[in-house]
């Protein structure tokens, strides 16, 4: 075998294994995954309380509602993906070893996605009934939590890596991270409100689609270059 | 000729430099204020729609430009600073910062002032004021990062990234909240002010918006001086230069 297919038979083999044991110590961890979906369905449950239960209203926000709960959920659960690893070294171990880093984040994402993003997307559905969304827009939004929160993993990856470390760290990340996945809430909520206003939601998926492909792109070299840097 | 186009990007060379010009754009900047406030207040004539209110465009349009403008040159510097390791550009983009925080913040309060009299609120969710508002986020940010971060060098790399994955979204946020707006409320306020603006209005703000960017250039380059001055303290040309720091 040539050196550089068995450098890539070994990066591939790197990463499953990188992706097993993510998921391993998501397993043994289970009670940190009910958190955020517990969370998840505070935050949706205190809007009504806050604005009053108008049926007509409560359709009229729900969409949104869920979208923001799941976006402020994302980023609650966003510490997991590189602070327990940075705090044991291993993490340094990741950064050291010869296997490109954007695929080491990159799967580190796909762990973090599987363990919080699917989650969140069966949950929503369950949701959005409490506030009266239609079948059609309850399909939209689970689909739409779907493909967002691998965004939201990937864009928090970088605000992780950028604070590991950092006093204060968790409230920063917030900060830098929230504002840009702006754009994810929109076409999100977006979509539920165009599925129940009856024009389809092709549109809005299909840009949502769009920022995925360029966030998987792009996101795991700037997170890589953000963790070298706060491991130098 | 041989040029070194490379000598002031030396902190040693730029500082003395940026002292000894900055205190000219001051001087500019009051100037083309004077110029552009006279044309403002006294020259422009009353809009026949708006009345007099609507002369705060002479600092709100020009701080709104200098707010998006800054953004992007403090985004040129820190990448500059984070491909070449260049010091003195990752300086310069901390030096930015705080002013473009400051035209961003005046844009929009000034542009809350003008929307009281004309639109009956200080606040509508207009795809500018939106955007407007998560640059300032953006800013803030910026500056929480570095403030953050103690090791110097580790912070201007950070806001390196940060400036850059940030300057890429810009774009795809301004288009996402304009698409937002425009599907969630009717185009019945915008922007646009009087159909054609009369010339004489136009050259009061151009001559605010160069105001604006002098006095830009003046408050970075003195900034600059500073963070040069507190990251070298202990550099023997600075001791030269400046005995009193240490």
């Amino acid at each position: 075998m040539s050196p550089a297919i068995q450098n890539q038979s070994s990066s591939f083999a790197m990463a499953i294994a990188l992706l097993r044991r993510d998921l391993l110590l998501v397993y043994r961890r289970r009670s940190d995954s009910v958190t955020v979906l517990v969370f998840f369905s505070i935050v949706v449950s205190l809007f009504p309380l806050g604005v009053g239960a108008d049926p007509t209203m409560l359709r009229l926000i729900g969409g949104g509602v869920v979208w923001v709960a799941a976006l402020l959920s994302a980023m609650l659960s966003l510490p997991r993906l590189f602070s327990s690893d940075f705090a044991d070294g291993t993490l340094e171990q990741l950064v050291l070893s010869p296997q490109p880093l954007a695929l080491t984040v990159g799967i580190k994402c796909l762990a973090h996605w599987l363990a919080t993003g699917i989650p969140l997307a069966l949950m929503a559905p369950l949701l959005g009934l409490q506030f009266g969304l239609d079948s059609d827009a309850l399909w939209v939004l689970s689909l739409g939590v779907l493909m967002g929160t691998p965004i939201l993993s990937l864009i928090g990856a970088v605000g992780t890596a950028l604070t590991l470390g950092l006093r204060g760290g968790n409230l920063l990340v917030a900060l830098l991270v929230l504002p840009l996945n702006i754009p994810v809430l929109i076409l999100g909520a977006g979509a539920v409100d165009a599925a129940q206003s009856g024009l389809g939601a092709g549109a809005h998926l299909s840009l949502l689609g769009a920022l995925l492909i360029m966030t998987l792109i792009g996101a795991p070299f700037a997170a890589a270059s953000a963790l070298r840097i706060s491991l130098d | 000729m041989q040029v070194n186009w490379f000598k002031y990007a030396a902190p040693a060379n730029f500082f003395p430099l940026a002292g000894k010009i900055y205190p000219w754009f001051y001087v500019f900047a009051a100037l083309l204020a004077v110029a552009g406030m006279y044309i403002g207040f006294f020259v422009a004539p009353t809009d026949f729609q708006q009345g007099e209110a609507y002369r705060i465009i002479f600092i709100h349009v020009p701080a709104a430009w200098m707010s998006m403008f800054l953004y992007l040159v403090m985004a040129f510097y820190a990448s500059l600073g984070f491909i070449f390791n260049t010091r003195l550009s990752s300086m310069m983009a901390r030096a930015i910062a705080p002013t473009g925080a400051m035209f961003t913040f005046l844009a929009l309060w000034t542009g809350s002032m003008w929307g009281r009299p004309m639109w009956g609120a200080y606040w509508v969710w207009d795809a500018r004021l939106t955007s407007e508002l998560i640059l300032f986020f953006l800013y803030i940010g910026f500056m929480a990062l570095q403030a953050a971060i103690d090791d110097p060098r580790r912070g201007d790399k950070a806001g390196g990234v940060l400036a850059l994955v940030g300057a890429i979204n810009v774009p795809i946020i301004y288009f996402s909240v304009k698409w937002w707006n425009t599907l969630h409320q009717g185009s019945s306020i915008n922007l646009t002010r009087a159909p054609s603006m009369a010339s004489i209005m136009l050259w009061g703000m151009l001559l605010m918006a160069l105001s604006f960017w002098m006095y830009s250039i003046a408050v970075i380059l003195s900034r600059v001086q500073c963070v040069i001055a507190e990251r070298e303290r202990r550099a023997a040309w600075l001791q030269h230069i400046e005995p009193h720091t240490t």
